[in-house]
């Protein structure tokens, strides 16, 4: 399952979503937060713009991609845009496989991807209400590295 | 007609979300950019003082490719959900 949203998800909600065969052995989460300081500067609030349209073919690539390579039975990745605040959830992965080492790989795939593939773009409000579009980072697209076959 | 399309911080300095360009003006895309860069005085200096990807058709392109009527470019900023 594949969701570009506004309102926010329910970890156990998902969870128990994912839990949905008897082959499954382990599930794997993953859950991105709005941090409170970006760059050593203090943040107060977030707005992700994104592509509508590419933002989801992407994902669906980015989590094919990581099918060819691991054993995943059942996947979900959720990733929400418009406003959000300090400790709101931005973005979870799931995986779900036979064994925890293709869940584990395949979540940290798919994150490491999302990252520097899928069309999302942070605009943070700082204290003092001043805005600033958060820069990529390069380590982000090394990360990426690790993955080559 | 060729759709192009601005996201984010590109968008805002640009001060447009999207606009049409004639196929003859656009017909791959590193002639759109060139295109782009004159449309408007500061637009060079804009799209080529920083990082910026382009996609077609909602796919990510690096290098030149054809276009053709009715296609999508798309120009932004590096990425950086999650």
């Amino acid at each position: 399952m594949i969701s570009v949203q506004e309102q926010d998800f329910n970890q156990q909600v998902e969870y128990e979503r994912l839990r949905c065969q008897s082959s499954i052995g382990a599930i794997v989460t993953f859950t991105g937060l709005v941090r409170d300081i970006n760059d050593g500067h203090t943040v107060s609030d977030l707005s992700l713009e994104h592509y509508p349209g590419m933002t989801e073919k992407c994902l669906v690539d980015i989590v094919e991609k990581a099918k060819v390579r691991w054993n995943i039975i059942a996947s979900t990745v959720i990733h929400r845009v418009g406003h959000l605040t300090i400790n709101d959830q931005i973005v979870f992965v799931g995986i779900a496989s036979q064994h925890r080492g293709d869940a584990f790989a395949a979540c940290e795939f798919i994150m490491d991807y999302l990252k520097t593939e899928a069309p999302f773009w942070k605009k943070e409000t700082m204290e003092g209400g001043e805005t600033k579009w958060v820069d990529a980072r390069e380590s982000d697209q090394k990360t990426l590295s690790k993955w080559a076959l | 007609m060729i759709t192009v399309l601005f996201f984010a911080k590109l968008s805002e300095q640009l001060g447009v979300r999207s606009l049409q360009v004639e196929w003859r003006q656009a017909q791959d895309t590193d002639q759109l950019f060139q295109y782009l860069t004159e449309y408007k005085a500061e637009w060079a200096v804009t799209l080529t003082s920083q990082p910026c990807l382009k996609a077609v058709n909602q796919a990510m392109v690096n290098n030149n490719i054809a276009l053709k009527e009715g296609d999508e470019v798309a120009f932004f900023p590096p990425v950086t959900g999650g």
